[in-house]
């Protein structure tokens, strides 16, 4: 009887792992969508990735609800209680994930025809990669219940910021030596923010699959390389 | 090969079963099926595995009145390891699922594509896009087959077309609840063809982006020629040789991205033969030599004797040849370049090192995207497309090994490759 119970607790307890890892594929697809739009320059299929964005609220929210529930119902205790806190807290930064790629299209919507020189959007590409690895590296640990692959994404997000200061400056270089730019280029560099901010909530993840694992957190203050915001812009050459 | 190896899961099978003609006729269907499989007729697996289903329920539903409830277990495991055995015969990745969408069978290509695959768990645990996600589940609702496709981006760009067939596979005996449905999910990998189509579009947007400057360049030259400069020898002749290093570098333009598409198409299938990474280096000293002479630089090159790497030499040749040209190119006021050999017990790895202006912090995460330069008109006069690095980046990539760039304005700058040995487990990369 007792049997009955714990195997059933183990459905409920996959069944929202399953859930976390389907979200998480939602929002993986959205973004390397959302890039390939703004690569093409397709407003079609940025008109896709804004429509799965509605998709991916509902699932958020049936998975939450549904954590909720097993709680409730369950009563878990210690790695138990872990796996369903993290679940919680991973839905909510893959639904901020899709939300920034949702923002992503609505500019590629704003720039579509107005990019002339592929140049302007390689670095945002190059940006995007990195943080897709991230992504795909973190829900790999999730499913994997890997704490090393997790804490191998928590330090990488350093390589993210590196990149994210580089592009900073080139935009504005190509901003500055021709106004035409400036309106292509202010809506890359919140593009590329956008990137920059999935690699945050990436790292969250991280995180939280970290805690998941070993019951720890990763919390010593992280060594920052994003020099831009420290900087007057104007001074990047 | 493979259409053995039925053959002898299926010897005991028949043993038991002699006289019954309907076995020879199922044994013949496993036998076709694992030759078919071979020959790579891609879907036909399902319809095959659907009449094979219904050979083994007509078998089977006879006997089962007959026997006993253990015998009958018997034939059913013999029936799944009959499945089992052409799941594994099969060339493309096979993967069976139950009506949970939990994983029951998988063949070791369905392993190799997909590693995070296990007996038991979900099939999104190994397989998180949604389009797959979604077929499965119309399968179980609708109970008919459903096609996709789905693509990775990360960390090497990967195609695959998607076949899932629902079927009944254990034979229930009449009158007994009808057995689940299960899913046959077929994978294809169409990740050549997809890179084709995209090497085409990219290779014309690149090229044609590229050389409209060069083409520019030169027409304005040939206007000149034949107007203001009409008479003027001596200047047709400067322009004449500018003209000339302009066609030359239009040209390498073209070998260098017909190269990097080449590496592109095959950039998912890992090199195989042996190489001697000492005998490369050797080999690429004495092409720059010249080289080298010309910039006033010496090439020190020094470490391990032999050292072994899985890879292609042609690839990993293209590969110091450009990390080394850079470093007597753009590092020639340090007048020395040291190429380091190191064989480790995790990794075998190689420096190269130059003591010229270095490279600015902001640009080194950039180096590898192609047509990067750190100055434009530097790296143009002498000769250089940008796509050096971009090369590098993608064999290294097929080679799963690392590059490392380490520099500091006015301290020179080293490009370290690192091959991890394939012993253990996976490390972070640092
Ligand atoms: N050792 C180095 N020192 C300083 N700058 C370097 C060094 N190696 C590369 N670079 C910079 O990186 C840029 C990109 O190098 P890459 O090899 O990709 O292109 P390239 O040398 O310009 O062209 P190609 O290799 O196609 O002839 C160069 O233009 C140069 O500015
Ligand atoms: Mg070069």
């Amino acid at each position: 009887m007792a049997d009955h119970i714990v195997r059933a607790f183990d459905v409920d307890l996959e069944a929202l792992s399953r859930g976390v890892a389907e979200l998480g594929g939602l929002a993986e697809s959205m973004t390397a969508r959302a890039i390939e739009a703004l690569v093409r320059q397709s407003p079609a299929m940025a008109n896709e990735v804004i429509a799965l964005d509605t998709k991916l609220d509902a699932l958020q929210q049936e998975l939450e609800e549904k954590a909720v529930l097993t709680i409730a119902r369950r009563q878990p205790m210690a790695v138990d209680l872990r796996a369903v806190i993290a679940a919680i807290r991973v839905t909510h930064d893959l639904e901020r994930i899709g939300d920034l790629a949702k923002n992503i299209c609505k500019r590629v919507l704003a720039i579509t025809g107005l990019v002339q020189a592929p140049k302007l959007v390689k670095g945002v590409e190059h940006l995007s990669q990195l943080v897709l690895t991230q992504l795909k590296d973190v829900l790999d640990a999730y499913v994997e219940r890997n704490s090393e692959k997790a804490l191998a994404v928590w330090e990488h997000d350093e390589n993210i910021d590196a990149l994210y200061t580089s592009l900073f400056r080139e935009l504005l270089t190509y901003m500055m030596e021709d106004p035409r730019n400036i309106g292509v280029c202010a809506h890359l560099l919140f593009c590329a923010k956008n990137i920059e901010r999935m690699g945050y909530h990436a790292t969250n993840v991280a995180e939280n699959v970290y805690y998941l694992v070993t019951g720890g957190k990763l919390l010593a203050e992280r060594v920052k390389a994003d020099m831009t915001s420290l900087e007057k812009p104007m001074s990047a050459k | 090969m493979v259409a053995a190896t039925q053959q002898e899961t299926q010897v005991p099978t028949a043993r038991r079963w002699r006289g019954n003609a309907a076995v020879g006729a199922l044994a013949a269907t496993l036998l076709i099926t694992g030759v078919l499989a071979l020959s790579g007729a891609p879907f036909l697996l399902p319809a095959l595995v659907g009449a094979i289903v219904i050979a083994v329920a007509a078998l089977a539903r006879p006997r089962a009145q007959r026997q006993m409830a253990a015998e009958m277990t018997l034939s059913q495991e013999n029936v799944r390891a009959g499945i089992q055995a052409i799941v594994s015969g099969f060339a493309d990745p096979v993967v069976v699922l139950d009506a949970q969408g939990n994983v029951t069978m998988f063949n070791a290509q369905a392993k190799a594509a997909l590693p995070q695959l296990g007996i038991g768990r979900p099939l999104s645990f190994a397989v998180r896009s949604p389009e797959v996600v979604s077929a499965v589940e119309r399968v179980l609702r609708e109970g008919a087959v459903a096609e996709t496709e789905f693509h990775e981006k990360v960390p090497v760009e990967r195609s695959f077309e998607v076949r899932a067939t629902p079927v009944r596979f254990d034979a229930a005996p009449a009158g007994a609840t009808s057995s689940a449905i299960e899913i046959v999910m077929l994978f294809r990998d169409v990740t050549a063809a997809r890179r084709l189509e995209r090497m085409r579009v990219d290779f014309v947007a690149n090229a044609s982006h590229e050389l409209r400057t060069p083409l520019a360049s030169l027409y304005g030259f040939i206007e000149t020629i034949e107007g203001p400069a009409k008479n003027d020898p001596a200047a047709q002749a400067r322009f004449l040789a500018i003209m000339r290093e302009q066609a030359r570098r239009m040209s390498r333009l073209i070998d260098d991205l017909l190269s990097l598409s080449r590496i592109e198409l095959k950039e998912h299938v890992h090199p195989t033969e042996d190489v001697r990474l000492d005998s490369v280096l050797s080999e690429v000293v004495d092409t720059l030599t010249p080289l080298a002479l010309e910039c006033r630089t010496k090439i020190v090159l020094e470490g391990a004797n032999r050292v072994l790497v899985t890879g292609d030499r042609d690839e990993l040749i293209r590969v110091f040849e450009n990390l080394i040209e850079n470093a007597v190119k753009y590092g020639q006021s340090g007048g020395r370049v040291d190429v380091a050999l190191v064989d480790g017990e995790r990794a075998a790895s190689v420096t190269v090192r130059d003591y010229g202006p270095g490279i600015a912090p902001e640009h080194l995460p950039r180096l590898t995207e192609r047509f990067y330069r750190v100055d434009v008109a530097e790296s143009r006069q002498k000769g250089g497309t940008g796509l050096g690095l971009a090369l590098v980046k993608h064999i290294l990539n097929r080679h799963k090994a690392r590059l490392l760039v380490r520099s500091e304005l006015g301290a020179g700058a080293s490009f370290e490759v690192v091959f991890p040995k394939p012993q253990g487990g996976e490390s972070p990369g640092a």
